[in-house]
Formats: structure tokens, C-alpha cells, sequence
């Protein structure tokens, strides 16, 4: 096992306000902290005003809990959720473009078809699949596909929720109704219960 | 109303009396409001640091909101040391800065910079205000996250169009602080069974704790425990009392870098273990169970290895822990501490040493002494006795060179009563030297400044004695100090000196008791340095206690001649 391996990973989401600087915010606390970010995806959420962020941080568990406190201290950390304590479905995205010959377009359309990948261009010399899966589906995907002859690949990073409805989730944003998250006085609740959530600690 | 009248008016409107600043191109209509608001006094600094410092100074020594105030470009990025020092210190400030037009932000306008890129890192928080109609509320909120919790700075900057918007809302008034947060009864209970265990307990406390002094004090008491105050705890507990051992860290006393490598439990609370402190950290106190309680739980588990983590307010966990306490006897420890704490040295020969200890003796329990950075200030620490919190004003995280001059000047214009007194290096004294202007200016007659001079760039030579066999690279000032008398003499400001430890108590009367702000040279052999002293990278028990013989240096005689 090599180093690199042996530092396990984990998945991140973290609720902000959708403010300016925001992911400079997040992304300088990582760097000037030394936490390693693997990956990293942000979009908006079903409430105006709040992104999410799936943040993807190796280090142990020390390093990781670290990180959250220290994100819980940022303004416009709404909510964390480490998913190494809940259940959760990740997925990513992938886009692949393979190279091609007249003896090899069907061996790949095969193999494509075997993980349900879509071909999303097709060029005389290349096609372009799209794969979304979780990590060890798409790198086994990638692998199969190397031989051929791999052009280009461009990952979207992953992107994780927790299971089960909103109710079982505690925290404000999930809240019935109009979203709290944006109020100038947000109380610090899910944060406190966020920390006193993390095991050995409080 | 346009934005500069309602920035004021929520100011004044949350109680800021005093602002120190210094106006510019594009904060202009901020200092032309300012013409309207007399209940706010604004403090003209020299130099944009000197106002953030000076604004850390009245914090310090208030526990209130210090307030400072800049131009955009140069006059902001002027304010990145003091924000950096407040970040590190936990000090409650607010920094307003006025910018470029909103139009000409991005464009790499006349005296644009990034100032909340700049300060992201070094602020709790930082805002641009994008709309008059959200500029006082966002001043309101400034100051909520500045003050609460564990407290720090924030800067809001001000586009000067924002400035001259008109402004037809509210002015927020100000919202009560957050309760504290509890400590957990389980946590307390944990640590109380440790208490009740320990043969060897110390509690060290930090400046989280500062506004906990009466609870630290009932608490050491009950359990019977002796108690380490941090470079910026000091006064949390009353050096007259025996179970003071003093600071601990790399100029720590004897009796408390002891007691950490010896104690098998130790009470944290409101510190954060800087590496000053510990020393190197695998060897830091070995062979003890720690219970940290602080009120930032990122800080818990950080550095050291925590036993018994406890989230929440200092004053409330040690009213908590300290009920119910049942100190198992402990004569051999005390015995112990006694006598490591007989070994505490103190500076009996001319030097600089000598000549803080002077000056620190001849303080009131009330007076507020600040200290720049450098031996001088370690010097202070070590050897001023503070019966009360607040009243030592330093800058312990961050090591501000050019802290102590303004800072003094801003913990004595919220103290006009009270002593301000700055011990301060040559070195350090001449990178804000330029205040002695804001003493005159306001007439401030409570601020005695002492300047301990060797000449040198004294720690840095310490440590190139100690560490790079005395190649004592660009340290020597001697030959381009100023005559500091005559520097202060051009403000106005009476000075006083001694050369000899003969000379200095009449100095020191005659400098006191000046019914003006004043200043004191004291002027000490060139090579002289601060121990004990635990070497960068080592333990605690690895402390060298006295100062080492020097072969062949020059006698302090020789070498003034």
C-alpha cells in the first residue's frame, strides 16, 4: 500500500451563503492549513441564497475533524455534514474521450455498454462517453478503457447526499418552510450540535 | 442621511465613543460626516498602524470594542499588521475602510487594492458594503461577530459612492451578546473525577480566560491547585498569592515549566497552546491528563492531546468545576513547587533586567503596562507582578514590533485616570515612534514611555549568540539610534535618562511623576539576555535556567566605554 493509500478520504458537504469570496473563504482555509483537498464541487441549492459545497479531504480522522471546526467558524458556514457518519449516495461525473480505429469501435462500444456509459460525441477517431457513478465504477471504467488509448478525461469531482427525507436531517436549512439560512442571526445551534455530534470529543 | 451620516450613526448608536484613524481620498465623506457626530470622538494617529494598534490598546484594556478607521489602498493595507495581532490575540476590533467608487472597483483604480482579499485570512470576517441600504446593518452585524464569542477582528469596506448614497432606513440598534454556552455537566463531571484523583494538578490559564479572574482564582483555590498565567493570561490570578508560579513557555519561570513536565493533571482554560508555550509538543507535560476548556472548539484538540474536552465559557466551567471540589492532600507537591519556585533568579547586576524590574516595581495594581516586542517585553512578563486582569497590554501572538507606544496610547485614552505605562526596546520604539505626535496632539497625559536601550536588536542578537555562534547579523542600532530625548523633546514630551543603576530610581521618580506624558531612557550594557529560555524545538524540561557564563565578553564597564 502506498502512501498515498493509505490516507483515507472523506466526503464533506458544507452549506454556505451564497456570498462573494465565498469559495475563496473555504478553499483558503484549507490551503493555509495544510488540509489536502482532493476534490471539490459547488452548485446552488433548492434554497436562494444557499450552495453546497462536496468537499472531498483526505487526512485522518484528526485532520478532518479540525477542518470542520475550523469551517464551522466561517460567517457563511451554514451547515456541515460529514458524511463518514451518516448514509449517504455519492456519485460523479465523468467525461471520456477514447480513441478509435476500425478494429477497436466495437470492443469499446461494448465495454461502454457494459457499464450503462452514453456516447455523447462520436468522432471518426474518437468517442466521447459520459459515466456517472460512484468513484471505484468510473475508475474501473477508465481503466478498461485505457488500452485503447485515452484522449482526454474530465472529471467532475464527487457530489454527495445524505439518504433518507429532509426530517432526518437536523439542522436549519431543512427546516419546513422559508430557509433561515440567510437570517443576519442565524443562531449557532447546528453548529454546537454538529460538534457535539463528532465522537470522542464532546 | 447618506451612508457616511448612518455609519456613524450606528456607531454611535451601539455606544463607540472613540475611533482612531486616518482619513484619505476615498474615505473622505466618512470624515466629512464625522463633523456631525461630536458624542464620537475620532483619535488622528500618525500612521495607519498606529490607529489599529492603538484601537487594540483600548480593547485590551477595556474588553470593549476597539474601533479603527482608513483610506482605501495604502491606508487599508496599513491596517493589515494590527488586524493579523487582534486575529491572533482574539481582540475585538473593527476596522472600517473607505474604497474606490463600486464603478471602479476590479479596474486597478487610483489607490485600489483587495483589502477584504488582503484581510481574509487575518479577520473573522469581512464585508464590501454593495448597498447603502445594507451598510448599517452590515456595521451592526460587524460588530455582533466581532465581540461574540470568541472575539476578533472584522473589516468592513465602504465604496466611496456607498459613502454618498442616500441612506432612508433605520439605524440598527445594538443586539445583546449571545449567552455564553454551558460547559456539558458530563465534561465537568470527567474532569472533577480527574481533580479528585490528582497528585500533581496545575491549571494553566490563558487570555480566554481574562474576564474569568474572580472564578480562576475561587476555583485554583478550592482545589487547592497552583496556577500558570499565559504571556496573555497574566493577572487572571493574583501574583501575590503562593500558588502563582508565573508564566510558562520559553521564557517561562523555572517553577511553572516544572510543574507542566512534572503534573499529572493539567487544567487548561481559555489558552490555546501556542508553540511558545509548549515547547516541542510530544514533550509537553508528559506525564499529565489534560482537560482543556475553551469556548472555540476548534482550538480544543488542536495542538495538544485533549482528555477531557470541554466546550464553553471560562467563567461558567470554573464556577462549575470548582463546586464540589475535594482536593486530596498534596504536601508533597506544594513542597515541590516551593522549591522550584525558590529558584526564580532575579536580576541583581545592571542590565536590562535590572532596569524593567525597577520600572515594574514601582507600578499600582491598576496601572496598565504595555510592553513592544522583543527581550524587554519577556523581561516585563517575567518580573511585573499583576494582581488584576487587563492591565498587561502585549502583543502575544502575532510579536508586533511597534505594538507598544500605540497601544499604550489607546489603553490610556479609555483609562484617562490610569497609568499607561509602555516599556518598550530601541528597535521596536522606532517603528511607531511617529505617536509621540498623537500624545501631543490630544494632550494625553497618562502615558510613560520607557525605552530600554541596548543598542541592539536585542532578542534576535540573543538568539544569534545562542544559536549561530554570535554572528550578530544587522542587530546593531548604535551608531543611528536618535538621542531619544531630543526625539521626544521635538513632540514635546519631557524625557528623562540613566546610564547606571545608580542613576535610575531618581530617574524613574522624576519621569512618574511628571505631570506630563513622558519619557525614560534607560540605556543598559549591549549584551545581555532573557532566561530562563527554552530553546525553539525543545521541551519544556529542556529549559536552560540562567543565563550562561560569557568567556572573554566584554564587561558591561567595557563595553560602554
Amino acid at each position: 500500500m502506498t502512501p498515498e493509500q493509505s490516507i483515507p478520504d472523506h466526503l464533506l458537504s458544507i452549506l454556505v451563503r451564497d456570498e462573494p469570496r465565498v469559495l475563496t473563504r473555504i478553499t483558503a482555509l484549507f490551503g493555509r492549513r495544510g488540509y489536502n483537498i482532493k476534490s471539490l464541487s459547488v452548485g446552488t441549492t433548492e434554497h436562494p441564497g444557499v450552495s453546497r459545497m462536496t468537499i472531498v479531504v483526505s487526512g485522518d480522522r484528526g485532520v478532518v475533524e479540525q477542518a470542520i471546526r475550523q469551517l464551522e467558524k466561517l460567517h457563511d458556514v451554514v451547515k456541515i455534514i460529514d458524511h463518514s457518519l451518516e448514509k449517504y449516495v455519492d456519485r460523479e461525473l465523468v467525461l471520456v474521450k477514447v480513441a478509435i480505429n476500425p478494429d477497436t469501435r466495437v470492443e469499446v462500444r461494448q465495454i461502454a455498454e457494459d457499464f450503462r456509459s452514453r456516447i455523447v460525441d462520436v468522432g471518426r477517431h474518437a468517442l466521447t462517453f459520459e459515466v456517472t457513478g460512484d468513484e471505484g465504477k468510473i475508475t474501473a471504467f477508465v481503466e478498461q478503457l485505457r488500452p485503447f488509448g485515452i484522449l482526454e478525461t474530465m472529471r467532475t469531482g464527487r457530489i454527495a447526499l445524505t439518504r433518507g427525507s429532509n426530517a432526518d436531517i437536523p439542522g436549519h436549512v431543512y427546516h419546513s418552510g422559508e430557509t433561515q439560512a440567510l437570517h443576519p442571526t442565524l443562531p449557532a445551534e447546528p453548529r454546537e450540535e454538529r460538534a457535539r455530534e463528532v465522537p470522542n470529543m464532546f | 442621511m447618506n451612508g457616511a451620516r448612518a455609519l456613524w450613526a450606528t456607531l454611535a448608536s451601539h455606544g463607540i465613543s472613540t475611533v482612531f484613524g486616518y482619513p484619505g481620498g476615498a474615505i473622505m465623506p466618512v470624515y466629512d460626516a464625522l463633523t456631525f457626530y461630536p458624542e464620537v470622538r475620532h483619535v488622528l494617529t500618525r500612521h495607519e498602524q498606529g490607529a489599529a494598534h492603538a484601537a487594540e490598546g483600548w480593547a485590551k484594556a477595556t474588553g470593549e470594542l476597539g474601533v479603527c478607521m482608513a483610506t482605501s489602498g495604502p491606508g487599508a493595507t496599513n491596517l493589515v499588521t494590527g488586524l493579523a495581532d487582534a486575529m491572533l490575540d482574539s481582540v475585538p476590533l473593527l476596522a472600517i475602510t473607505g474604497n474606490v467608487a463600486s464603478h471602479l472597483m476590479g479596474t486597478d483604480a487610483f489607490q485600489e487594492a483587495d483589502i477584504t482579499g488582503i484581510t481574509l485570512p487575518i479577520t473573522k470576517h469581512n464585508y464590501v458594503v454593495r448597498d447603502v441600504a445594507e451598510l448599517p446593518r452590515v456595521v451592526a452585524e460587524a460588530i455582533r461577530i466581532a465581540r461574540s464569542g470568541r472575539p476578533g477582528p472584522v473589516l468592513v469596506d465602504i465604496p466611496k459612492d456607498i459613502q454618498l448614497a442616500a441612506y432612508h432606513g433605520e439605524i440598527p440598534a445594538p443586539q445583546a451578546r449571545p449567552e455564553a454556552p454551558a460547559p456539558s455537566s458530563e465534561a465537568i463531571a470527567r474532569a472533577r473525577e480527574l481533580l479528585r484523583g490528582a497528585r500533581k494538578p496545575v491549571l494553566m490559564v490563558g487570555g480566554g480566560s481574562l474576564d474569568a479572574a474572580a472564578e480562576i482564582t475561587a476555583l485554583a483555590r478550592a482545589w487547592d491547585m497552583p496556577v500558570i498565567t499565559t504571556l496573555m493570561g497574566l493577572g487572571t490570578f493574583p501574583a501575590s498569592d503562593p500558588l502563582w508560579l508565573g508564566m510558562p513557555g520559553m521564557h517561562g519561570s523555572v517553577a511553572a515549566n516544572r510543574a507542566i513536565s512534572e503534573a499529572d493533571v493539567l487544567l487548561g482554560i481559555g489558552l490555546r497552546f501556542d508553540d511558545r508555550v509548549t515547547g516541542r509538543v510530544s514533550g509537553f507535560a508528559p506525564q499529565a491528563a489534560i482537560i482543556h476548556v475553551d469556548l472555540d472548539a476548534a482550538e480544543i484538540g488542536k495542538i495538544v492531546r485533549t482528555h477531557v474536552p470541554v466546550r464553553g465559557d471560562a467563567a461558567l466551567a470554573a464556577r462549575a468545576l470548582a463546586q464540589e471540589a475535594q482536593p486530596p492532600p498534596r504536601a508533597e507537591w506544594h513542597a515541590q513547587l516551593r522549591d522550584w519556585q525558590a529558584r526564580t533568579e532575579t536580576p541583581a547586576h545592571w542590565g536590562a533586567g535590572y532596569a524593567v524590574k525597577a520600572v515594574v516595581e514601582r507600578l499600582h495594581p491598576d496601572d496598565l503596562l504595555s510592553s513592544d516586542v522583543g527581550q524587554h517585553q519577556m523581561l516585563a512578563a517575567q518580573l511585573a507582578r499583576f494582581e488584576k486582569p487587563r492591565r498587561w497590554i502585549n502583543s502575544g501572538g502575532l510579536g508586533t514590533m511597534g505594538f507598544g507606544l500605540p497601544a499604550a496610547i489607546g489603553a490610556g485614552m479609555a483609562e484617562p485616570g490610569v497609568r499607561s505605562v509602555v516599556i518598550a526596546g530601541d528597535g521596536g520604539f522606532q517603528m511607531t515612534a511617529q505617536e509621540l505626535a498623537t500624545l501631543k496632539m490630544y494632550d494625553i497625559r497618562n502615558v510613560k514611555i520607557c525605552i530600554i536601550n541596548n543598542s541592539y536588536l536585542g532578542m534576535v542578537r540573543q538568539w544569534q549568540e545562542l544559536f549561530h555562534e554570535k554572528r550578530y547579523s544587522e542587530v546593531w542600532l548604535g551608531d543611528s539610534n536618535p538621542d531619544f530625548l531630543k526625539l521626544a523633546d521635538a513632540y514635546d514630551v519631557p524625557g528623562y535618562r540613566a546610564r547606571t543603576a545608580e542613576e535610575l530610581p531618581g530617574a524613574i521618580a522624576a519621569w512618574l511623576a511628571d505631570p506630563k506624558s513622558a519619557l525614560l531612557e534607560v540605556v543598559v550594557p549591549h549584551e545581555h539576555g532573557v532566561f530562563p529560555m527554552v530553546p525553539a524545538g525543545a521541551a519544556l524540561s529542556e529549559m536552560i535556567e540562567t543565563e550562561p557564563a560569557r568567556p572573554g565578553a566584554p564587561t558591561p564597564e567595557a563595553s560602554e566605554a
